[in-house]
């Protein structure tokens, strides 16, 4: 038997080897960039605050690093745990619908032209992903059903999607729209410390009640009779997970804009390892999402382009194929 | 048997009294009374759409009552916590499917939430050797034939070691080893002092396996005792629409019928 008697040890070995993996890439993402440091240089990073070399790694690439790793992380985190809610291995952070609300809410943001102002943008993501977080957390807890659920999202995110457009429609420049089109295709360029420091307490929140759900997620495997009997408080357990899902995933957009696919792939990079338990899946996906996302920016800043590679193009333009691979090796377990 | 059944009904586990249901408007059942006790396994049956489902539901109290009252342990269903609840009844609902691949063990330990993981593990374990499936408790469930996962499932029913054990169809689409075999583990849990709750279809199953059976049929309780005295030719053609009856034969009670009669009313709700 490979499992020790709480059966979570693959699931905690697959932890740490990801959280080193995180590491390493965020050691290396800081290192590695745009300039080329000397060994005197980096030397001076570390004995002299004020100096260049310092200013780089430790205000440009630093929070950029923790901003892509925190929102990887957040991705990952809430991806699984809709996979589990919903018990569907398609479901990502924005099945619901909660990112389109949020991306409306920046998008409005930016056409009205307080994009500059200081957490405008930022404010508004988490607001709209606050708001729809609300709304389908009081559905939860009345719907145990999955399917009512993903139909109210799919109709929400249709909401967003088309207001999103109408925003486009009505905007008063272009300027403003390409704004709105580039922040949309997600980014965590010119992140400093302070945009961190805005995601980093929904996300803290959000995840910390993702992980409380996370022995109803496991419960739900067997549908919503069992769990109803299981003496689980489920609906507020499918709240927590609904509300935590909202949290992180505003805090992502927030932080980043819309990044697609790290929310879905991370949890089929790891579910294998995990025995395809939602509950396990929960902390090796946010670790994979965040490693996913740092790998990405440091490919995004490291491929010689005219314009910046945007991070949400290259995670879905790398991820994809590998994606592909996971799921090709996975099928043969899918057949039910 | 009768004289246990008789005993059981004082120290009823579960005691449904003048129980009507509603769904959508529509009169599932009403009026239904019995009484299960420890150590009794009760079969209930009925054609489809009878309402057997729906009455294990009631008798949860997972869904609502439009009159009378279910008992559970001595106390209303309805006034317990989802806690308590748990604590006396364990449910295998009649939809199978388990959505991730699990490990059978940790699949039977899901009977066990409230304990801390290793103990469950061992508890599941315990119970995956009592439906004989040991040798796969690492194994998949979706990577498992039908009838192994009905008996991983079986074994989540019985890992709580619950005071009242019901279970939905927990034969249905078994083969006849694999329904005896599950029959057995139910009636097992009985004698260790459960009291059991099954609806089934097969009604030689129900005869061979059951201590009593209860029929339920055009939205009331049509018969209720031992097999013997409840399947007579008239309790098969009236709730069954079938033409038949109950026969001794060397290997066990047979249910022999043929279709019958047509007249019966359809069904209201499934």
């Amino acid at each position: 038997m490979p499992d020790g008697p709480g059966g979570n040890d693959r699931a905690m070995r697959l932890s740490l080897g990801l959280a080193g993996l995180l590491a390493l890439l965020c050691v290396t993402a800081v290192a590695l960039g745009e300039t080329s440091l000397s060994t005197h240089q980096y030397r001076l990073a570390f004995t002299d605050a004020a100096s260049a070399p310092a200013q780089i790694l430790w205000s440009i690439r630093a929070p950029r690093t923790a901003a892509a790793a925190l929102v990887g992380a957040a991705l990952g985190l809430a991806g699984a745990v809709m996979q589990g809610l919903l018990r569907n291995p398609l479901a990502d952070p924005g099945v619901l619908g909660v990112s389109a609300v949020s991306a409306l809410g920046a998008s409005v943001v930016i056409a009205l032209g307080l994009g500059a102002t200081v957490g405008a943008i930022e404010g508004a993501a988490l607001g709209g992903a606050l708001a729809a977080g609300g709304l389908l957390t009081i559905l939860a807890i009345r719907l145990a059903e999955p399917q009512t659920l993903i139909l109210f999202g799919v109709a929400l995110s249709a909401l967003g999607g088309a207001a999103t457009a109408l925003v486009f429609n009505l905007s008063p420049s272009p300027v403003a729209t390409a704004e709105v089109l580039s922040w949309l295709m997600g980014s965590v360029s010119n992140r400093d410390w302070s945009d961190v420091a805005v995601g980093l307490a929904p996300a803290t929140v959000g995840g910390a009640l993702c992980f409380w759900s996370g022995r109803g997620l496991r419960m739900l495997t067997l549908g919503e009779e069992t769990a109803a009997m299981s003496g689980l408080p489920m609906a507020r357990l499918r709240a927590a997970a609904v509300a935590g899902t909202a949290m992180l995933t505003g805090a992502a957009v927030a932080m980043a804009g819309v990044i697609g696919f790290v929310g879905l792939a991370a949890p089929h990079l790891v579910r294998r390892s995990v025995s395809d338990d939602p509950a396990a899946a929960m902390l090796p996906s946010a670790l994979a999402g965040g490693a996913l996302l740092v790998a990405a920016d440091l490919a995004a800043r490291l491929i010689p382009s005219s314009e910046e590679l945007k991070l949400g193009v290259v995670t879905a333009l790398f991820g994809a194929p590998l994606f592909a691979l996971v799921v090709w090796r996975a099928a043969r377990s899918w057949r039910g | 048997m009768a004289g246990g059944a008789e005993l059981a009904r004082v120290t009823a586990v579960l005691q449904v009294s003048g129980l009507g249901v509603e769904l959508g408007g529509t009169r599932v059942f009403g009026e239904v009374t019995f009484a299960v006790g420890s150590g009794e396994v009760l079969g209930v049956l009925g054609p489809n759409g009878g309402g057997k489902t729906t009455l294990l539901r009631a008798a949860l109290g997972l869904i609502g009552v439009r009159s009378g009252e279910a008992r559970l342990g001595g106390r209303p269903v309805k006034t317990l916590s989802a806690s308590a609840r748990s604590a006396l009844a364990a449910y295998l609902p009649q939809d199978r499917r388990v959505a991730w691949n699990l490990p059978a063990w940790r699949l039977a330990a899901l009977g066990l939430p409230h304990i801390a993981p290793v103990r469950a593990k061992r508890r599941a374990l315990d119970a995956l050797a009592e439906v004989g499936m040991s040798g796969l408790a690492e194994r998949g469930v979706l990577d498992m034939s039908g009838g192994e996962r009905a008996r991983v499932l079986l074994a989540r029913l019985i890992c709580a070691d619950s005071a009242l054990v019901m279970a939905d169809e927990p034969a249905a689409g078994l083969d006849p080893d694999a329904q005896f075999r599950v029959m057995d583990v139910l009636r097992g849990r009985a004698e260790r002092g459960a009291a059991v709750v099954v609806t089934l279809h097969d009604l030689t199953l129900a005869a061979r396996s059951c201590d009593r059976v209860a029929v339920l049929a055009s939205g009331r309780l049509v018969a209720l005792g031992p097999p013997a005295q409840v399947l007579t030719q008239q309790v098969l053609g009236d709730a069954f629409g079938v033409d038949g009856e109950l026969t001794p034969t060397r290997f066990g009670p047979v249910v022999a019928a043929r279709s019958g009669f047509s007249d019966r009313p359809d069904p209201a709700v499934g």
